[in-house]
């Protein structure tokens, strides 16, 4: 400022002249002040569609995969040479050379080693499991032809998926000549195609992205949710009704209230060293078990239920509880019958609010050992296992292109399910809320 | 007889309890129609004899259930050849390690030494007969509580008081659950980082720039040695969270000032859901994306500029994480903003201010103490954020002030010292330990100062 503006105004007329002349100077900043704020909240909202927009089109990708047509004969001198049809001989059973002989059939020309071992590798090798799971479910099939669908290996299903390129030279990529060759007249053929993804929604972890599939992770998921959703819920709700509406001003009640505040910003990986420490270490629980996890997770919840459901029984108007109390009913009658059934949907929001984010934890889980490589999908409480933010996070590490578009669709996953959790959230929220 | 079966009868117990307590208070009080001479409901008789009958069993339950593979393992020790209880600690946790995997079916048992496949034989034999007799000692505990409970039902019981000053006290316990919690967090991270002190001196870990944890196995063995000066996690640490906050701090501010003071209510539904649901990503997702969308670019984008970008560079974490972040401070700044009295804000107006003048005059300076305290809770968690610096930060300790170079973190460092690691006496695996009291002790810091400041500032308006 210069010093005549520093100038104290003398008359009216000045003071008004001197408010114009800064007029416009003051609507620049003022418009400029609210093209930040735009700019604030459009950066904002365009990150949101970018992430999403990313992952989507990166994962929507995994939902398909290369199949390979095959006829299969189940050729009794292979699988059962002491004709006895014993379960035991056609568990381990040579599958791999059934899938290979339909192979050469389909390429009689192919001669010698090294083109038959590339023929060969156009298969998965888990075509072969296929076909055994199928003998040992219906014997019946020795020696008999059949047609199906098994999986590509996954460098032809990034071949088909155009993420191979066709004229880089021939050493840069891990397709030879020959098998493109091959890959194109399995094509022409119809023998060769991307079909919907069946096995990575029923298979669990493997190290061929081929065969990799969510499905024990998800289980995983469930079981460390289910886990910290019957822990979780009980106690939040009974430590909030206790704090809202019988604990007595003093001490002890202090503690715990700064206690829940103050564990509500404890970072996560904190909760992790204390369940290694103490549940793992020093109670000998198992590692990598959803138990664990629960635990774990139910200790990270906790002060999200309890918060809102505090808040929940705090709008709860007073005149119910007084209503209730008049007529005789006991204090914690008076919260059963009516003050938690009218603030049951606040707590319900609140439970599923903290479900979600426990889905989404996955810090913690790494310190209690659930980063194991685990192929089983799990059965129970204590088999190992993992869940599916750390499916993500061990998948984005493997170097095969094939597991980028599997994490993405890992991503997609469990996207959908907190979509699916926060929507039911909202809806709750605005269907069955009572404003007072 | 497994312990989820014995705790299933349990229950069966204490509905069993529920009907005969009931039944029972309707016999003293001379039928159905005479319930008017008791004190209480039957059901209130019913609810109280369950209570009575199962806290006893359950109790016996959690400590059995608690203590029986310790003395289990203690039993099966003493049971075996002289050979084996006289070696040295190490080889003996090994051992045990065995065992447990063969008892527990990770590994079949002709993977195993003689001894220790008997030993776990001896240990099924014996786990058998413990939940057989858990079974029969809790059982016949909570059949004893419950005769003694059907023998105090008199119409005088003043059942239902006596019922529910205990369901007072479960509730307490309830909410009692979270000081266990901290107290238990304190305990086990305090005691392990006291073992990691006994072995490297605090002043080596809190001002040491060199840190590499890989301790030699043999003497011989070169670039392992053990060194355990923290100062270039910390100082990763603050490198990222602060290219975090620059990305957070005014992006978070002008939306939540946008948003509370100029959107209309319309725009307002729209866009704050939307912004929050940067909050409800999974912080994995965001680590992802930082490794394999933000990294690259940025390494593009610096060499068009003629710049050395690390794959792994700070800055790339720190960006992804202040993105994170956005949502949480704007909804603690809009909190803050819309608590201000709108008297403030017309007194400005009165006086001729525009809005933006209102804003940073007038709103944002009563606003200033709760924003600063939202900025610091949003400072402990770009702290003790995992995911994101996991993924897309640096393993090597580097002491640089440089985001373009790749830096490591506490919390980084918590994670590759435990993952995978089954023993619990290397100093490497404790130093995560201390770490991790470290991080402890800073959020809190940064969580109790900020959490005052908050409520000194809502009171100031309320």
């Amino acid at each position: 400022m210069n010093s005549t503006s520093s100038r104290r105004p003398q008359t009216a007329a000045e003071t008004q002249d001197r408010v114009r002349a800064g007029l416009a100077r003051r609507y620049r900043a003022e418009r400029r002040f609210r093209a930040y704020g735009i700019a604030a909240i459009t950066f904002g909202v365009a990150f949101v569609i970018f992430l999403f927009g990313t992952v989507f089109s990166q994962g929507v990708s995994a939902l398909r995969q290369a199949y390979l047509q095959i006829d299969v004969f189940y050729d009794p001198e292979i699988i059962d040479p002491a004709g006895n049809r014993d379960p035991d001989d056609l568990m381990v059973a040579d599958y791999q050379s059934l899938v290979r002989a339909s192979l050469r059939e389909r390429f009689p020309t192919v001669e010698g080693r090294p083109a038959l071992r590339e023929l060969y590798s156009i298969a998965s090798s888990a075509a072969s499991v296929g076909l055994q799971r199928r003998v040992t479910a219906d014997p019946d099939l020795i020696g008999q032809r059949e047609r199906l669908w098994v999986l590509a290996d996954d460098t032809v299903d990034m071949f088909l998926k155009g993420k191979v390129s066709r004229s880089a030279p021939e050493e840069e990529r891990r397709l030879s000549d020959a098998q493109i060759g091959q890959i194109d007249v399995l094509e022409s053929q119809k023998a060769l195609k991307l079909r919907f993804n069946t096995a990575f929604f029923s298979n669990g972890d493997s190290r061929d992205p081929e065969q990799a599939g969510v499905r024990g992770a998800v289980v995983g998921s469930f079981l460390t949710l289910l886990i910290t959703l019957l822990l979780s819920f009980p106690i939040g709700v009974g430590a909030a009704v206790y704090l809202e509406e019988f604990a007595p001003r003093n001490r002890m009640t202090d503690l715990i209230e700064v206690n829940i505040n103050n564990l509500a910003a404890v970072p996560s990986i904190v909760f992790g060293l204390l369940g290694l420490a103490m549940f793992i270490s020093f109670f000998g629980l198992p590692r990598s078990a959803p138990l664990v996890g629960g635990l774990v997770l139910t200790l990270i919840t906790l002060p999200t239920i309890i918060i809102a459901s505090r808040a929940a029984l705090k709008a709860v108007p007073p005149s119910i509880r007084e209503a209730a109390l008049g007529i005789g009913a006991s204090r914690w009658q008076t919260v059963v019958h009516h003050v938690l059934p009218l603030a049951m949907p606040g707590v319900l929001t609140g439970a599923i609010i903290g479900m979600a984010r426990a889905l989404g934890e996955s810090a913690p889980l790494l310190m209690i050992g659930m980063v194991a490589f685990i192929v089983e999908v799990p059965t129970g409480v204590l088999d190992p296992s993992t869940v599916l933010p750390v499916q993500v996070f061990l998948w984005s590490d493997l170097p095969e292109r094939g597991f980028v578009e599997r994490t993405s669709g890992a991503i997609i996953v469990l996207l959908l399910f907190l979509i699916v959790m926060n929507a039911a959230a909202v809806v709750l929220r605005s269907k069955f809320e009572k404003r007072w | 007889m497994s312990p989820s079966i014995i705790l299933v009868l349990i229950v069966a117990l204490a509905v069993l309890a529920f009907q005969i307590g009931k039944a029972r208070s309707i016999a003293v009080a001379g039928g159905p129609r005479n319930t008017r001479s008791l004190h209480s409901l039957p059901g209130h008789y019913g609810l109280l004899t369950a209570f009575w009958c199962v806290l006893p069993a359950l109790a016996v339950f959690g400590v059995w259930v608690v203590f029986q593979d310790s003395v289990l393992t203690r039993l099966v020790l003493s049971n075996m050849p002289a050979e084996q209880q006289a070696l040295p600690a190490d080889q003996l946790g090994l051992l045990l390690n065995d065992l447990r995997n063969v008892v527990a079916g990770n590994i079949p048992a002709s993977m195993v030494s003689d001894p220790v496949r008997q030993a776990a034989g001896d240990f099924l034999r014996l786990q058998r007969v413990a939940h057989l007799s858990l079974a029969g000692v809790a059982l016949g505990i909570g059949v004893l509580a419950l005769l003694w409970a059907r023998r105090r039902i008199r119409p005088e019981l003043r059942a239902r008081n006596e019922y529910e000053r205990m369901v007072e006290w479960a509730l307490f316990a309830c909410s009692a659950v979270a000081v266990l919690t901290t107290l238990g967090i304190v305990l086990s991270i305090v005691f392990e980082a006291g073992r990691f002190f006994g072995t490297v001196p605090f002043t080596d870990f809190l001002f040491g720039t060199n840190w590499s944890p890989q301790t030699a196995i043999r003497a011989d063995q070169v670039g392992s040695s053990g060194a355990f000066g923290a100062v270039p996690l910390f100082v990763g640490t603050l490198l990222i969270s602060a290219v975090a906050m620059v990305v957070a701090v005014p992006l978070g501010l002008f939306s939540a000032i946008y948003l509370a003071e100029y959107a209309s209510p319309r725009l307002r539904r729209i866009v704050k859901p939307l912004l929050e649901v940067l909050a409800g990503v999974p912080t994995v997702v965001y680590g992802f994306f930082a490794v394999t969308t933000v990294g690259p670019m940025l390494r593009t984008v610096g060499e068009a500029l003629g710049l050395s970008v690390a794959g792994e560079s700070a800055l790339a974490a720190g960006l992804v994480m202040g993105i994170m972040i956005i949502p949480f401070v704007s909804s603690l700044a809009d909190d803050m903003i819309t608590a201000v009295p709108q008297s403030l804000r017309d007194g400005a107006y009165a006086l001729g201010a525009t809005r933006s003048e209102t804003v940073r005059q007038v709103v944002l300076r009563a606003a200033l103490p709760g924003i600063v305290g939202g900025v610091l809770l949003a400072v402990s968690r770009a702290i003790g954020e995992t995911m994101i610096v996991v993924m897309a930060a640096g393993l090597a300790a580097n002491l640089t002030l440089n985001p373009l170079e790749a830096v490591t973190t506490v919390t980084v460092q918590i994670v590759t010292l435990l993952v995978g690691d089954q023993e619990f006496d290397s100093p490497k695996t404790l130093a995560a330990f201390a770490l991790g009291l470290m991080l402890f002790l800073v959020t809190l810091l940064l969580n109790v100062i900020a959490l005052y400041v908050v409520r000194k500032y809502r009171e100031q308006y309320e």
